[in-house]
């Protein structure tokens, strides 16, 4: 299929998720929609870097809660319509991305990973000090009753979020069908080869970089009215870096299908252990889903199916 | 028209010093084996060629067409674009890629797509076994299947110069003496000028016009045809264990 006949694919299931929004009554199925479909973007923003070029990130969170608090800072200033500020923490967080990546994109494997934890470790307490936007307080932002087209206001936020969903899983499968995704794929199969023919290898990873952190600062800028509270220990949760990393894992890496799968999976079961287990058993299902995948099914769910299928 | 020419060379690796006061050549249209073991510096020549590693002082010049380029300083890219390619030691391929997209990452470069349609079915028509395996990843092929694929891969630059590093590393006697016969075959059907590292001295020595022996760094002899390599002393030394 065709990039374009897959963007059509795409706003065909807008269109209709976006209708039959007019049948909820209930606004909890708003609260569960955009907590899933933020991990859609955050899961499927990961796997550019860590799936098709194969540097695991473990910053997740940092690029996230920039964007949330970028968003906060703006909406204090100015207060912008939503898309603005998606925008802007998104921008944020791509250039973010983009100086993380001429710093550590030299080091290789493991070493990259513990940078990445680094900088969201340096990030939470650059924000933790920030007295503009809470400090370690936190900040609360007033969520409106109604979205600007009318209807509940979360109703617009799964909304937002909706259409980031889409446009990340469409931009990733265009990435992964591109001369850029073959080149990155030979990045994380042998570098050193790929740099001997000729492939630009620093210049291909800033870009997964670049668009990988712009997509997780654009899903943490609506977090803030989501939440109507952010502190710094919510916002850098470790959940979100571990969700984040165990959901395209779940998935398979490989292919734009494995973290959409991996993310709807993942925080279904997450939703529903909190209203019937409880909230904190969360990340005990993760590491336990996580530990069953990597050692009974290593390329994940997608690598299950491709394995029923014959060779060709 | 494209030649190499190496002067004062020295390279290594932060303090470890390999390649000392090295100068070649290697002219139009030549076959030159760079013979040595292992540990004397090969692959870290090669390496300075490509770009892959800067060398500490000394000069690498490619004269292509009429112009001249000095490759020392350059980025491995740019390399490529002028025309040299390098088949590295062990072939690293891209094992989880297919043979197609394997050879598609050898036309990387912008300049190298418009005729990627065309350099794919050369490949192809060199290697009809890679044409039947086209969609098969390159990691579960055999070891000669992928020493054809790393051959093929760097011929999708077109490239005017090629490098090869090792061909024999890890093959079957007999792949060995194919591949050997490969390289000799496409030189000839493409024009190329060939640098070739290989311990094998003898099946280096079968398609190799010059060749240089190359001891801890240094240039230890140069022998103008395969013949004064073959009668060479420190060649008994090394190879034969004289």
């Amino acid at each position: 299929m065709s990039n374009t006949r897959f963007a059509l694919l795409g706003m065909l299931l807008f269109a209709v998720l976006f209708a039959s929004e007019q049948l909820v009554t209930n606004q909890y199925v708003f609260f569960v929609g955009y907590a899933v479909l933020q991990y859609v973007v955050l899961a499927t923003a990961w796997n550019i870097l860590g799936g098709y070029t194969g540097y695991v990130n473990f910053g997740t969170a940092a690029f996230f809660a920039i964007g949330a608090y970028v968003s906060v800072a703006v909406n204090k200033l100015y207060h912008p319509p939503l898309p603005v500020l998606i925008l802007v923490g998104g921008t944020a967080s791509g250039l973010i991305g983009l100086a993380m990546g001429y710093l550590t994109l030299k080091l290789r494997g493991v070493f990259f990973s513990i940078s990445t934890l680094a900088l969201a470790i340096v990030a939470q307490a650059v924000i933790t000090n920030w007295a503009f936007v809470g400090g370690s307080s936190g900040a609360y932002v007033i969520r409106p009753r109604f979205g600007p087209y009318g209807g509940p206001f979360i109703a617009y936020l799964f909304t937002i979020m909706l259409v980031m969903a889409i446009a990340a899983v469409v931009l990733a499968r265009s990435i992964e069908r591109s001369k850029t995704g073959v080149g990155l794929a030979a990045i994380r199969d042998d570098e050193g080869a790929a740099e001997a023919y000729g492939v630009p290898t620093l210049r291909l990873k800033l870009m997964a970089t670049v668009v990988s952190g712009t997509l997780m600062g654009m899903a943490g800028a609506p977090l803030p009215f989501y939440v109507a509270y952010l502190d710094p220990p919510s916002a850098f949760n470790l959940s979100v870096a571990v969700n984040t990393i165990a959901m395209p894992l779940v998935g398979g890496t490989a292919t734009w299908l494995g973290p959409v799968i991996g993310a709807v999976l993942l925080s279904l079961i997450q939703q529903a252990a909190m209203v019937t287990i409880s909230s904190a058993v969360n990340l005990l299902i993760v590491g336990l889903v996580m530990v069953g995948f990597i050692t009974l099914a290593p390329n994940g769910i997608m690598g299950l199916l491709k394995k029923r299928r014959p060779a060709q | 028209m494209s030649s190499i020419t190496i002067s004062h060379l020295y390279a290594g690796y932060n303090k470890v010093h390999v390649i000392q006061d090295l100068s070649m050549n290697v002219g139009d249209g030549e076959t030159v084996a760079l013979l040595g073991t292992n540990g004397n510096g090969k692959s870290t020549l090669m390496r300075c060629v490509m770009g892959l590693l800067r060398p500490y002082e000394g000069s690498i010049k490619l004269e292509i067409d009429g112009l001249s380029h000095e490759l020392v300083g350059m980025e491995t890219e740019e390399i490529v674009s002028l025309g040299i390619a390098m088949v590295p030691e062990g072939r690293r391929l891209f094992p989880r890629l297919t043979v197609e997209e394997n050879l598609t990452i050898g036309a990387f470069r912008t300049a190298a797509r418009p005729a990627l349609a065309r350099n794919l079915e050369f490949c192809f028509e060199a290697f009809p076994r890679l044409r039947e395996r086209r969609h098969q990843l390159a990691g579960s092929m055999s070891g000669g299947e992928q020493q054809m694929v790393a051959l093929a891969r760097a011929l999708m630059s077109e490239p005017r110069v090629l490098l090869v590093d090792e061909p024999s590393v890890g093959l079957a006697p007999l792949f060995v003496t194919r591949t050997i016969e490969k390289i000799k075959e496409l030189k000839e059907s493409r024009g190329l000028t060939v640098l070739m590292a290989e311990q094998n001295f003898h099946q280096a020595l079968k398609i190799a016009d010059r060749g240089y022996v190359i001891v801890e760094g240094e240039i230890a002899f140069e022998g103008n045809s395969a013949a004064e390599l073959n009668d060479n002393e420190l060649i008994q030394k090394f190879y034969m264990g004289v």
